[in-house]
C-alpha cells in the first residue's frame, strides 16, 4: 500500500516537470550558496588550525623581544644556561613565504613535520640543505634549496632546521623561544638574566581565527542570504505543488489511505526530493567554492595575513551542514502545507484554491509579522550590542521589509484599476492585483536580491571612496625605506636632509596601552602630517601638543575598544599620561594604534632605532639611485608609495570580488525564483485568461501584457528595494562595520550605480517573464476552449 | 459474518450539520439494510441528504446518532485509520466528478485501489479494461479522456478492489444520455458479476427504476 500512495504521490512531479525543475534546481542553488559559503570557511579554518598546529601558536609560552624582533643567540645560551628550558625559532620571508627555522631536539612541537624529526632519519632533517613546505607553497619560491614536500605544513609556510635558515636568510640572531611547559623550579626570572626580554603566555598569541572570524560571519550571511532567497522558491513550489493535489490527496483518503500514513508519506516524499535537491546543491557548492577560493584566500593573506590554502577539500562539516539545511528547510518550507492536510476534512473542497483568493486575513497576519520584525530591527538598533545583535538586527529589517512588499503593492494596484479608463486597463490592473499573491514570494525574493545588492554596492563604493582618500593621506612619502642597520639609518638621517629630502623617521614598539594590545608609533610631526592627515574627530592643536609630547593621536579602533574620544586622558607609562588630541580613520587596520611625537616616543623607548623611513621627494627616481648607489641599500627594500597604493587598491578590490559574485549569483536566483514562479502559474491562468480571450483579446496582447504585468511589478520591487538597500548599506556601515573590525564607514549615495541596478532587474525580471508570454502567445486555442469544455 | 448478511445496516442513524441559521439536521433516524448483490437506488431533492447517508455507508463521515454496519464492523467510534482500512477493503466510492489521480495512467488509476487493498489482480484489470473499453486507453492520463470514459476508470477501479459494497454518487449524472445509459449498463453487469451490494444516488427516476429496490429521501428520513 505505501509503494502505490508513495508511486501516486510521486507520479504528481513526474506529470509536472516544471515544478520538479523549480523545486529542486531551487533548493540546489540555496544550498549550493550556502554550502559553497561554507566550504569555504571550512578550508579557512583547516588552514588556520594547521598554522597554528605548525607554528605552535596559543599552545606554549613564548619569549620575545620587549622590543624590536630579534633575540641575540647570546641571550638564548645565557637563558639555556640559567636553566630555562627554551627552543630557538628564527622567522623570515622569501616572495612572501614565511620561513621558520627550528631546533628538532628541543622544539615543543613539530613545525608539520614530526614524522621527519621523530620517526624519520633526522640526521638527514639536521644535515641536509632542505625545506619543508606544502606543494602549493613549494610552488610559490626559489630559493635553490631543495624543497621536500610534506602537506601537513600549514599554507604559506616553509620549515627547516635553523641553521640552515639563518644561513638562507643571512641572519645571526633569533626571532623567538618556546618555553618548554615543564621547567626547573630553581631558576632565575627572566628579568633578571634578560630583562630587554619578556614572556609572552600562550593565551596572549594572536589567534588568526579570531581576527577572521567577522570575515567569515559576512560570508555566512550572505550564504544564509542567499540561501533564503532560493528557499522561497521551494516553498513556492511545494505550495503550488499542494494546492494543485488537493483533489488527490482527497480521493487518496476515500480510498482508504488514513490521513497518518498520508503524512507520513508526503514527508518522506519531500525527504526524498530534498536529498536529491541537496546532493545538487552540495555539488553546485564545491564549484562556487572552488571559483571563490583563490579570492577568499587573496582577501584574508592581505587583510589579516593569514594564509589559506587555495585547493579545496571535501569536507564533511560543510557538506553536512549544506545537506542538514537543504533538508531542514525543505520540511520547514512544506511544514504549513502538511498542516494544513493534516487539518483538511477528507470531504472539504478538492478545487485548487486560487492563489488570488487568499483572503484579507492573511494579509493581516502579514502586516502584523513585518510590523513586528521591523520593531525588532528598530529595537535592536536602539539597544542592541555586539556583532552578533547587528546580524539580528539586519535579519529582522530585511525580513519585515520582504514581508511589506505585497502589502505596499496591493493598494497601489487597487487605486491603479479604480482609476484605470478602458476595460482592459480596468481588467489588467485587476487580475495584476490578483496575481499579487502567488507572486509574492518571488517579489521578495527579488526585492531582497536587488536591496542586498544596493546595501553592499553601496557599502562597497562608500568603503572604496574613503579607502583611496585614505591612502592617499597615509601613504604621503614618495618612497619608503626599511633599513638593514643603524649605519643606514644614520646615512638616511644625516646626509639626506641636505639634498631638500625630508626624512621622517617610523618608529614603532608593540604596547600595552588602554588594556588594549597596540602598536606604538612615534612620529616626526611636520607638513607632512599636518596636512595630508584628516581627523574624525580633534583638538584644534592637535598637531602641536603632539609635538610638544603632551598628547597623542589614537586611531579609531583603539578608540572604541577602549572606549576614548578626544580629551581622554592615556597612561603611556607608571607616570606618564597625556591626552588624546585627536582620533583618525584607519581603514582595513585590525590593531589598535596611538601616535605620539618622535621626542616622546625616544624618551619612552630609547633602545628602539628607527627601521623604516619615509621620504619625500620631487624625484622618486633619482633618490631612489641615491640610495642604492650611494647609501648601499638594496633596491628590494625601497617600496614606491605608488606601487605601494596600487598593491593596497588591489587587495581592496579583491576583498570584495567574492561579495561581489555572491551579490551576483543572489540576483541570478532571484530571477530564477520569478521565472519558475512565472512558469508555474501559467496553468493556473489558462482559465483565468480563456474568457479573456474568448471575449476577444489576441493570444498575441495577452502574452505582451504578462510581459507589461511583469514589468510593473519590477518597478514597484526596485522602487521599495531603493530605501530597503540603503538602509541594509546604513546597518553594514554604522552598525555591523564598527562591531566586527572596530571603525566606522562614512556613507556616500551612488545614483548612477542603483539606476544600473534597476535597469538590471528590471532586463531580468522580463527576461524571466518572457518564456511564459511567449508561450502564452502560442497556447493552442484548444487549450483555452478546454476551460470551457470542462465547464459543467 | 455470513455472505447472506445484509453488507450495510443503518439503525437509526441521524446527522446534523451546524449552519449560519443553526443547526440543520439531515437525516433522521435513518434505517437500512441493504444484502450482497443488492441494487439499491437512492433517491431525493437536493439537500435532502442523500450523499450525507451515501459519505456515512462509505466509511467517509460519521453519525451523530444511531449505528453502521459496514460488512460486520460497527462504524461507531472507529478512529481514521480503522475507518480508512474498512474503506480500502469493503467499500469503493464512484464520485459524480470521478476523482482520478491526474499524473497517474488509466492503467494505474484503475490498479491503484486494489493496490492499496492488498489485492491487485492483473487478469481482472485487464478484463474490466477490456469490458469497458478502455484498453486503448490504458497509457493515457485522465486529462486526456472524455468524461465518459473518466467515469469507466472511476468504475473500473472501483470494482477491480473487489469491495462487498459499491457507492455511487450520481455517476452518471456528468454524462450525455446515451453515454449514460452505456455506463449503467456496464456498472450493473459487472456489480452482478462480482456480487457486490450497490446503492447508488440519482436524481433520475429512469436510471432508479433500473434498481432492484429504490428507496426516496426526503426531510431527512427514508419513504
Amino acid at each position: 500500500m505505501n509503494r502505490a500512495c508513495l508511486a501516486a504521490l510521486l507520479s504528481h512531479w513526474i506529470r509536472n516537470p516544471l515544478q520538479l525543475f523549480a523545486f529542486l534546481a531551487g533548493l540546489a542553488l540555496a544550498t549550493g550558496l550556502w554550502s559553497g559559503v561554507q566550504a569555504i570557511n571550512a578550508e579557512a579554518r583547516a588552514s588556520y588550525d594547521a598554522a597554528a598546529a605548525t607554528l605552535g601558536d596559543g599552545q606554549f609560552d613564548q619569549i620575545v623581544p620587549a622590543t624590536g624582533d630579534a633575540i641575540s643567540q647570546e641571550d638564548f645560551v645565557t637563558l639555556r644556561r640559567a636553566g630555562w628550558l627554551v627552543s630557538p625559532v628564527l622567522e623570515g620571508q622569501i616572495n612572501g613565504v614565511r620561513i621558520l627555522g627550528f631546533d628538532p631536539l628541543s622544539s615543543p612541537i613539530g613545525f608539520g613535520v614530526s614524522e621527519e624529526t621523530q620517526t624519520g632519519d633526522l640526521s638527514a632533517f639536521l644535515n641536509g640543505d632542505q625545506l619543508f613546505a606544502n606543494a602549493e607553497t613549494a610552488g610559490r619560491f626559489q630559493t635553490g634549496i631543495r624543497v621536500v614536500i610534506n602537506p601537513a605544513v600549514a599554507s604559506g609556510i616553509a620549515v627547516g632546521e635553523i641553521g640552515m635558515v639563518q644561513r638562507l636568510l643571512n641572519r645571526s640572531y633569533l626571532s623567538r623561544l618556546f618555553v618548554q611547559p615543564d621547567q626547573p623550579l630553581q631558576r632565575p626570572a627572566l628579568a633578571d638574566i634578560a630583562p630587554h626580554l619578556r614572556l609572552k603566555a600562550a593565551s596572549q598569541t594572536a589567534d588568526v581565527g579570531e581576527l577572521t572570524d567577522s570575515f567569515h560571519l559576512n560570508l555566512t550571511a550572505f550564504g544564509l542570504l542567499s540561501f533564503a532567497v532560493g528557499i522561497f522558491i521551494v516553498y513556492s513550489t511545494i505550495g503550488l505543488a499542494f494546492e494543485q493535489r488537493r483533489g488527490m490527496v482527497r480521493t487518496l483518503r476515500a480510498l482508504g489511505i488514513s490521513l497518518p500514513r498520508l503524512i507520513t508519506l508526503m514527508f518522506i516524499e519531500v525527504l526524498l526530493l530534498a536529498l536529491v535537491g541537496a546532493c545538487l546543491g552540495i555539488f553546485l557548492g564545491y564549484i562556487v567554492a572552488a571559483m571563490l577560493l583563490p579570492d577568499v584566500a587573496v582577501t584574508l593573506r592581505g587583510l589579516y595575513g593569514a594564509d589559506v590554502a587555495g585547493t579545496l577539500q571535501f569536507r564533511a562539516s560543510w557538506w553536512g551542514s549544506g545537506m542538514a539545511i537543504a533538508i531542514l528547510g525543505s520540511l520547514a518550507a512544506a511544514a504549513a502545507k502538511l498542516w494544513q492536510i493534516a487539518s483538511m476534512p477528507i470531504l472539504a473542497s478538492a478545487q485548487p484554491r486560487a492563489w488570488a483568493m487568499r483572503s484579507g486575513r492573511a494579509r493581516g497576519v502579514q502586516a502584523i509579522l513585518a510590523a513586528t520584525s521591523l520593531l525588532s530591527a528598530a529595537g535592536l538598533a536602539w539597544f542592541g550590542t555586539g556583532l552578533m545583535a547587528g546580524f539580528a538586527l539586519l535579519g529582522c529589517f530585511l525580513i519585515g521589509a520582504a514581508l511589506t512588499v505585497p502589502l505596499l503593492m496591493h493598494p497601489f494596484l487597487a487605486f491603479a484599476a479604480g482609476a484605470a479608463r478602458t476595460p482592459v486597463a480596468r481588467w489588467f490592473w485587476a487580475d495584476t492585483r490578483q496575481q499579487l499573491p502567488g507572486l509574492g514570494l518571488a517579489l521578495m525574493a527579488l526585492m531582497l536580491a536587488i536591496s542586498a545588492n544596493v546595501g553592499v554596492s553601496t557599502m562597497v563604493s562608500s568603503f572604496r571612496m574613503t579607502f583611496v582618500a585614505f591612502l592617499d593621506q597615509r601613504l604621503a612619502p614618495e618612497l619608503y625605506v626599511e633599513v638593514a642597520n643603524a649605519a643606514q639609518a644614520n646615512a638616511i638621517e644625516t646626509q639626506l636632509p641636505d639634498s631638500g629630502i625630508v626624512v621622517l623617521p617610523l618608529l614603532a614598539v608593540d604596547a600595552q596601552i588602554a588594556k588594549q594590545p597596540t602598536r606604538l608609533f612615534g612620529v616626526r610631526v611636520g607638513p607632512t602630517y599636518r596636512e595630508n592627515w584628516v581627523f574624525l574627530d580633534a583638538e584644534p592643536d592637535a598637531w602641536d601638543r603632539v609635538s610638544a609630547g603632551t598628547a597623542a593621536v589614537a586611531n579609531e579602533q583603539l578608540a572604541r575598544r577602549a572606549s576614548l574620544w578626544v580629551g581622554d586622558s592615556v597612561a603611556l607609562g607608571e607616570e606618564l599620561t597625556v591626552t588624546l588630541a585627536a582620533i583618525v580613520a584607519d581603514y582595513g587596520n585590525p590593531r589598535g594604534q596611538l601616535v605620539v611625537g618622535e621626542a616622546l616616543f625616544r624618551r619612552l623607548h630609547p633602545e628602539v632605532a628607527p627601521r623604516q623611513f619615509g621620504l619625500r621627494t620631487d624625484d622618486p627616481a633619482s633618490l631612489r639611485n641615491t640610495l642604492v648607489s650611494d647609501l648601499g641599500l638594496a633596491d628590494s627594500a625601497i617600496t614606491d608609495q605608488s606601487a605601494l597604493k596600487a598593491i593596497s587598491l588591489q587587495v581592496f578590490d579583491r576583498t570584495f570580488t567574492v561579495t561581489a559574485a555572491l551579490n551576483v549569483l543572489t540576483l541570478i536566483v532571484a530571477g530564477f525564483a520569478m521565472l519558475m514562479s512565472l512558469l508555474t502559474l501559467a496553468d493556473l491562468r489558462v482559465p483565468q485568461l480563456a474568457p479573456v480571450w474568448a471575449l476577444g483579446i489576441t493570444r498575441l496582447k495577452l502574452g505582451q501584457l504578462e510581459l507589461l504585468r511583469t514589468g510593473v511589478f519590477a518597478v514597484m520591487v526596485c522602487i521599495i528595494a531603493l530605501p530597503v538597500g540603503l538602509g541594509m548599506a546604513w546597518v553594514l556601515l554604522a552598525i555591523i562595520n564598527v562591531e566586527a573590525f572596530g571603525w566606522r564607514l562614512p556613507m556616500f549615495l551612488f545614483p548612477g550605480e542603483y539606476f544600473r541596478l534597476f535597469l538590471l532587474s528590471l532586463l531580468a525580471a522580463i527576461a524571466a517573464a518572457s518564456w511564459p508570454s511567449v508561450r502564452l502567445m502560442r497556447l493552442p486555442p484548444a487549450r483555452l476552449l478546454k476551460v470551457f469544455a470542462n465547464e459543467r | 459474518m455470513k455472505d447472506l448478511d445484509p453488507v450495510l445496516i443503518f439503525s437509526g442513524v441521524s446527522k446534523s450539520f451546524a449552519s449560519a441559521d443553526g443547526l440543520v439536521q439531515v437525516l433522521r433516524g435513518v434505517d437500512l439494510a441493504i444484502s450482497p448483490g443488492e441494487t439499491v437506488a437512492l433517491t431525493g431533492e437536493s439537500g435532502s441528504g442523500k450523499s450525507t447517508l451515501l459519505h456515512i455507508a462509505g466509511a467517509l463521515d460519521t453519525a451523530d446518532q444511531g449505528t453502521v454496519h459496514l460488512a460486520g464492523h460497527n462504524l461507531a467510534g472507529m478512529s481514521d485509520a480503522k475507518r480508512a482500512a474498512v474503506r480500502r477493503h469493503d467499500a469503493a466510492v464512484i464520485f459524480q466528478q470521478f476523482n482520478l489521480i491526474p499524473s497517474l495512467s488509466v492503467a494505474d488509476n484503475i490498479a491503484f485501489q486494489a493496490r492499496i487493498a492488498g489485492r491487485a489482480d492483473e487478469a481482472l484489470i485487464t478484463d474490466l479494461a477490456d469490458r469497458l473499453g478502455l484498453s486503448d486507453q490504458l497509457r493515457k492520463y485522465p486529462e486526456a479522456l472524455s468524461g465518459g470514459q473518466q467515469q469507466r476508470v472511476a468504475i473500473a477501479r472501483a470494482i477491480a478492489a473487489r469491495p462487498r459494497l459499491l457507492l455511487a454518487d450520481e455517476p452518471t449524472g456528468n454524462l450525455d444520455e446515451a453515454t449514460a445509459a452505456e455506463v449503467l449498463d456496464e456498472l450493473l453487469a459487472l456489480v452482478a458479476d462480482t456480487g457486490a451490494a450497490l446503492l447508488l444516488v440519482t436524481h433520475s427516476p429512469a436510471i432508479a427504476a433500473r434498481m432492484g429496490r429504490r428507496l426516496h429521501l426526503s426531510k431527512g428520513r427514508l419513504v
